[in-house]
């Protein structure tokens, strides 16, 4: 019982930052039609980016504040106009090639760039250990489940309850009516990507010290949001931290309890399983086809 | 393109692709012979992206399924003719069992699906020693021989190669040009008139879909005989982006373009080997530049050159 209660929590960590990674890929897919499949690199490099300013003596949290800044022009409005804005105009197939010839591109150049090793990076929580009842719990996993809970939630409250984060589900929703009632529509999708980068760096920031850095870590992270999200329900915000979660608790349950070199098959077997049973995710709902 | 013109190309290219071999040394041979195994895969692929208009990123899988069938059925005693068949088939099984929950919902689904896919047979290849030797793989894959013929050599397996490329090649030309093949362009071109048309859309794109994956079992098998050593590095997730992309950069829905898109993904490399690792960078960032400002792919260039031409002709007949 207290392994399993251990591998619980461990895994709710681990979902928590999928749903992180794969909240901003559904805001990006909601707002303005954009599958980023390069949402993985889009953690890898800010991570490199902590990495380099704090090796240059910045504490923690500033360089964490120096890259979202820098994330958010960058990965945000500069993928934006760079890549997005343009190529929507014909479908959403030119954005998929060009994200991951994206994703190619921006994972060799660390490699070729920078490093090809594995580089360890601080925790903002450090490792110690608690007993609660007789479990063992790192507060590395305590300290990143409840961060990415707050920021997942606190994303959540920002678009059900401000006026702009309003304003952005309506534009996810309906951008035509939501021009109608005056709504700054491309300045909402610009917010979009911006939170898309921000989200990224503090999936960076959580997700970093136990992965390391390494210029792959974008692979199997980028894996899971989107099976995070597409379990949860691809049109539902909320539904993806339920997608993350799940994937995250079961993948470690799997890797204890089943086999734990198939770990990472986990979130496609739970993926298919979804499809076949309840198509539109655990949470979302169906969409109708428009003419 | 006029009728002469295509001839013209095709019979230079027949001349290049029968009389090259026996003027390169062994490793040109060998290069040559990869090529093929990725214009056979993206042939396939071409069928799923460019006429059925899917995203597959699962590719290298059933290029992988497809080599340790043959390795494992010829290392098992049996041959390389049954573990052929063996290839196709299971990769054609596998695929209608992968596209069929996968597309009930969002064409965009086969994506997630194939990605997925790709990372679940990559465990299998290295964790399944018993049947793929794990991590170090199966060695002295054997080399068919065609009635009595050995094609032990490297110019004898890469004309064997060549023949099955054009075998494949000339029945996926037929097929595109079949009733079938019209119904699938038309579901890529617009899948909600195609379905009023009577055209069942679903069973038309998981066709294609399984199809594609068929034609890399067969790659795979080739892979399997040429390199002779198969092991689960070159089936990896990362291999399937760049075979997705070796399509669209050749020129997604056109019949040649695999062929220009496999030279580009892996002959290209060889020559710009003092560029290393910066190659995939460079290849990266030329896909994104690419999608921008040459949607139609590298062959979609004399198109354009053509139709500016016209623009520029009729420009200078409209003046007085």
């Amino acid at each position: 019982m207290a392994d399993f209660l251990q591998l619980l929590v461990s895994g709710l960590a681990t979902g928590s930052i999928y749903a992180l990674a794969g909240l901003g890929f559904t805001l990006l897919w909601q707002a303005s039609g954009t599958l980023n499949f390069a949402q993985g690199e889009f953690v890898m490099l800010p991570a490199f980016g902590i990495l380099a300013l704090s090796g240059l003596g910045l504490p923690l949290p500033v360089a964490f504040a120096v890259t979202c800044a820098v994330a958010v022009v960058v990965l945000g409005w500069g993928f934006k106009r760079g890549i997005a804005d343009p190529l929507l105009r014909s479908g959403h197939m030119p954005v998929v090639v060009a994200t991951l010839g994206l994703s190619i591109a921006l994972r060799n150049a660390v490699r070729a760039g920078y490093s090809a090793e594995a580089h360890p990076f601080p925790s903002v929580f450090g490792d110690d250990l608690f007993h609660i009842a007789g479990v063992v719990v790192t507060r590395i996993d305590l300290g990143t489940l409840a961060a990415a809970l707050v920021l997942v939630l606190g994303t959540q409250a920002f678009l059900a309850r401000t006026v702009t984060g309003r304003a952005m589900q309506a534009v996810a929703q309906d951008p035509d009516s939501a021009v109608v009632v005056g709504i700054d529509v491309p300045r909402m999708i610009l917010y979009a990507f911006a939170v898309n980068a921000v989200l990224a760096c503090a999936a960076a920031l959580l997700v970093t010290p136990t992965y390391l850095a390494k210029f792959d870590m974008g692979e199997s992270l980028g894996t899971k949001a989107f099976f995070a999200a597409v379990i949860g329900g691809f049109n539902n915000a909320r539904g993806t931290l339920l997608g993350g979660i799940v994937v995250g608790v079961c993948e470690n349950l799997a890797a204890a309890y089943v086999s734990a070199s198939y770990k990472d098959a986990v979130a496609l077997a739970l993926f298919l399983f979804v499809l076949l049973v309840r198509p539109q995710g655990l949470l979302g709902k169906p969409v109708e086809r428009r003419v | 393109m006029t009728r002469r013109s295509h001839w013209l190309i095709g019979g230079a290219a027949a001349v290049v692709l029968l009389g090259a071999p026996g003027l390169l040394r062994g490793y040109g041979v060998y290069l040559l012979g990869y090529w093929l195994v990725f214009v056979v895969a993206t042939m396939g692929l071409n069928l799923t992206v460019g006429y059925a208009g899917q995203v597959s990123l699962g590719h290298a899988a059933f290029l992988g399924v497809g080599a340790y069938s043959v390795a494992i059925a010829m290392k098992a005693g049996c041959s390389f003719w049954l573990g052929l068949p063996v290839a196709a088939a299971l990769c054609f099984v596998l695929g209608l069992g992968l596209g069929f929950p996968a597309l009930r919902v969002q064409s965009i689904y086969l994506a997630f699906a194939t990605l997925g896919f790709n990372v679940a047979m990559w465990l299998v290849m290295r964790n399944e020693e018993w049947l793929t030797g794990g991590t170090s793989g199966i060695n002295d894959v054997g080399r068919p021989a065609v009635l009595g013929w050995s094609l032990s050599g490297s110019l004898a397996y890469y004309y064997f190669e060549l023949a099955v490329a054009a075998v494949l090649g000339a029945l996926l030309w037929r097929l595109l040009r079949s009733p079938w093949g019209k119904a699938f362009t038309a579901l890529r071109d617009n899948p909600i008139r195609a379905e009023s048309l009577g055209i069942d859309v679903q069973a038309y794109t998981l066709l294609a879909f399984a199809i594609g994956a068929a034609y890399a079992g067969v790659a795979g098998a080739l892979f399997a005989g040429l390199v002779q050593f198969v092991e689960p590095t070159p089936f990896s997730l990362g291999a399937s982006f760049l075979m997705y992309l070796m399509v669209v950069v050749g020129g997604a829905g056109s019949f040649f373009g695999p062929a220009v898109g496999a030279a580009v993904g892996v002959l290209l490399p060889e020559w710009l080997r003092f560029a290393q690792g910066w190659y995939l960078v460079a290849f990266g960032a030329c896909v994104v530049l690419l999608v921008r400002w040459l949607p139609g792919g590298l062959l979609g260039i004399p198109d354009r050159v053509r139709a500016r031409r016209a623009r520029a002709a009729a420009a200078t007949r409209g003046r007085p």
